[in-house]
C-alpha cells in the first residue's frame, strides 16, 4: 500500500524497563481504584508504529511524560510525537492511541489525543481530526482502516 | 403560564428508553402524529438501526418499531415530514433513505444517493416538498420532492470548504442553513428562479461567528433567531428576522447578525442544541450535561441577553449527541448519548420568571 516508507530511517531507543506496580495501600475493596499515568501507558507503549515493526515506545512516539490525567475530572489527554514532521501516518498513530483507550479505559474517561506542539506541519489539522468522534467513528467503520488500526493495536493485547 | 408555585426549575427523567446497542446520534419527534396518537419518537444511531418509540395508554414508553437492514453503516441522523407520514434517515453509507408508514408497518419507498461518502444531516423544508442533505464531501444537496415517491436533485452546493455538519431549513421560508467543520455557518436561499447560492456566510473574523467545528443549530418557532454550538465550547444566538429569501436588491441590505455568545457553561464541545416552542434552549454536550437558557427580559440595555436556567450534570454517562423539545408537549425534553440510551426529561418550576 506505502511506496515509499515516510521515515525509512528511524532512530529506535531502548524500551524502557516495566515498573511494578505498586499495590494500592487501601485495604477497602469497595473502593475505586485511581488510574494513574503508567497504567495509561502500559496500555499504549506497545502499539506498533504503522510502517515499522517497532513500537511506539521505541521509536520514542510516546514516553510516560506523552500521558496527562485528572483521575477526579476522569480526563486523559495523550500528546505523541510523530518521528518526522511530515509524517502523513501520524492520524492514523492518533487513531490507534484513540482506540486502544476507548477500549482499555471505562466509558466515563474523556480523551483527548493531540501532537507534541510543533512536532507536526500541519498540527492544528491533524489535531482537530483526531478529535472530531464523528470522524474517528466513521474512520472506524472503514474496513481498510480498521485493518490497519487492529494490526497496529494486536501487540497490546499479546 | 401556570407553574407549579415558584420552585426553581429542575429537569426530572422521566424514561429511559434502551434498545440500542451503540451511540445514539439522533433523534426527532414526529412533528403531526395523527389524530388522537401520543408523542412518537425516532432514534438512531450508531448500530445501524433506526428505532421508533411511543408512549402506551398507560404511560410507559416502548420501541414500536425497528428500522435496520436498509442502512450498512451508522445512521447520523433522522427526521420526519412536516406531515409527518415519511422519515428520511441519513447513514455514513452515503445514501438517505425515505420511509413511510403503512399498513402497519415502515417501509423504505426510496433511497437517495449521490454523496460521495458519509451523509451527516438531512432535512425537510416547511412546505415538505423540499429535502436537504450535507456530507463529508464538503457539498449540500437539495432535491424536490416529485409524485410517486421520487426526489429530484435540484441543486449542488459546494462552498463549504471541509465536511458539513448539519443543514436545517428555515421553519416559515425556504432558507437553509449548513454549518461545517469549517466553523462556518452558510445560508442559502434560491434567486426566485430555482438558481440557489450562498446569500451569508457567518465566520469568526466577520461576524462573531464560532472558532472551531459548528456542530448544530436550531431556529425558533418564529424564526427570527437561530443558536448555533461549537466545537469551541460556546452557544452563539443569531438574528435571523432579515428575510434572506429575497433577491437582493441593494448592498446595504440587512442580513443576519450575532446577538450573543454564551460561554462557560459547558467546558466540551456542544454537539446539540434546540430550541423549544416556550424559547427555552436547550444544549447537550461532551461534557455529559444539558444546559437550558431563557432569554433574560430584564436586561435588554446592551441588546438581548440569555441566562442559564439549570445545569444537569451527568444526565448521560457519556457524551450527549442530541437534545429535541418534543413539540406536543414543550415540557418534554428527549436526549440520546454514546452510552447507548435515550432519555425522556420533564422540565418542572417555572423556568420562565
Amino acid at each position: 500500500m506505502v511506496v515509499g516508507l515516510i521515515n525509512a530511517n528511524p532512530v529506535v531507543y531502548e524500551k524502557k524497563e516495566r515498573r511494578s506496580r505498586q499495590a494500592p495501600e487501601t485495604t477497602d475493596e469497595n473502593a475505586a481504584e485511581a488510574i494513574d499515568q503508567l497504567e495509561i501507558f502500559d496500555h499504549i507503549r506497545d502499539i506498533k508504529d504503522p510502517e515499522h515493526p517497532y513500537s511506539l515506545e521505541e521509536l520514542n512516539v510516546v514516553t510516560e511524560d506523552s500521558v496527562e490525567i485528572n483521575d477526579e475530572l476522569s480526563h486523559v489527554r495523550v500528546t505523541f510525537t510523530p518521528t518526522v514532521e511530515h509524517c502523513s501516518m501520524a492520524t492514523v498513530i492518533g487513531l490507534c492511541l484513540r482506540v486502544k483507550l476507548m477500549r482499555s479505559l471505562p466509558p466515563r474517561y474523556k480523551v483527548d489525543i493531540r501532537v507534541a506542539p510543533g512536532s507536526h506541519a500541519t498540527e492544528t489539522a491533524v489535531n482537530k481530526q483526531l478529535n472530531d468522534k464523528e470522524r474517528v467513528a466513521a474512520a472506524l467503520e472503514n474496513p481498510n482502516l480498521l485493518d490497519i488500526v487492529e494490526e497496529c493495536l494486536s501487540p497490546t493485547f499479546a | 403560564m401556570a407553574m407549579d408555585g415558584g420552585a426553581a426549575a429542575v429537569l426530572r427523567e422521566a424514561h429511559r428508553l434502551t434498545g440500542h446497542t451503540d451511540r445514539v446520534w439522533s433523534l426527532a419527534w414526529n412533528p403531526s402524529p395523527g389524530a388522537g396518537a401520543g408523542p412518537v419518537l425516532a432514534s438512531c444511531g450508531g448500530d445501524k438501526a433506526v428505532r421508533i418509540w411511543k408512549r402506551a395508554a398507560d404511560g410507559a414508553w416502548q420501541c414500536s418499531d425497528v428500522l435496520e437492514d436498509t442502512h450498512n453503516r451508522t445512521v447520523r441522523s433522522c427526521a420526519w415530514s412536516p406531515d409527518g407520514k415519511l422519515l428520511a434517515t441519513a447513514s455514513f453509507d452515503s445514501t438517505t433513505a425515505i420511509w413511510e408508514y403503512s399498513g402497519g408497518d415502515f417501509e423504505c419507498v426510496a433511497t437517495l444517493e449521490g454523496h460521495e461518502n458519509e451523509v451527516k444531516s438531512v432535512s425537510w423544508s416547511a412546505s415538505g416538498s423540499l429535502l436537504a442533505t450535507c456530507s463529508r464531501d464538503k457539498s449540500v444537496w437539495i432535491w424536490e420532492m416529485q409524485p410517486g415517491n421520487e426526489y429530484e436533485c435540484v441543486s449542488v452546493q459546494q462552498g463549504h470548504t471541509q465536511d458539513v455538519k448539519m443543514v436545517q431549513w428555515h421553519p416559515i421560508l425556504d432558507v437553509l442553513v449548513s454549518v461545517s467543520y469549517d466553523n462556518s455557518i452558510r445560508v442559502w436561499a434560491d434567486d426566485g428562479d430555482d438558481e440557489w447560492h450562498c446569500v451569508q456566510t457567518l465566520t469568526e473574523a466577520n461576524n462573531c461567528g464560532h472558532s472551531s467545528t459548528v456542530w448544530a443549530l436550531s431556529f425558533n418557532q418564529k424564526g427570527d433567531r437561530m443558536v448555533t454550538c461549537s466545537d469551541d465550547h460556546t452557544l452563539k444566538i443569531w438574528d435571523t428576522s432579515a428575510d434572506l429569501s429575497q433577491p437582493k436588491t441593494s448592498d446595504n441590505q440587512e442580513s443576519w447578525r450575532h446577538l450573543s455568545t454564551l460561554t462557560g457553561y459547558h467546558n466540551r464541545t456542544i454537539f446539540s442544541a434546540h430550541w423549544s416552542s416556550e424559547d427555552i434552549i436547550a444544549s447537550g454536550a461532551g461534557d455529559d450535561a444539558i444546559c437550558l437558557f431563557a432569554e433574560d427580559k430584564s436586561s435588554m440595555v446592551e441588546g438581548p441577553s440569555y441566562r442559564l436556567i439549570l445545569k444537569k450534570e451527568k444526565a448521560h454517562d457519556m457524551d450527549i449527541n442530541c437534545v429535541r423539545w418534543c413539540p406536543q408537549d414543550p415540557r418534554m425534553l428527549a436526549s440520546a448519548s454514546d452510552d447507548g440510551t435515550v432519555k425522556l426529561w420533564e422540565l418542572r418550576g417555572n423556568a420562565l420568571d
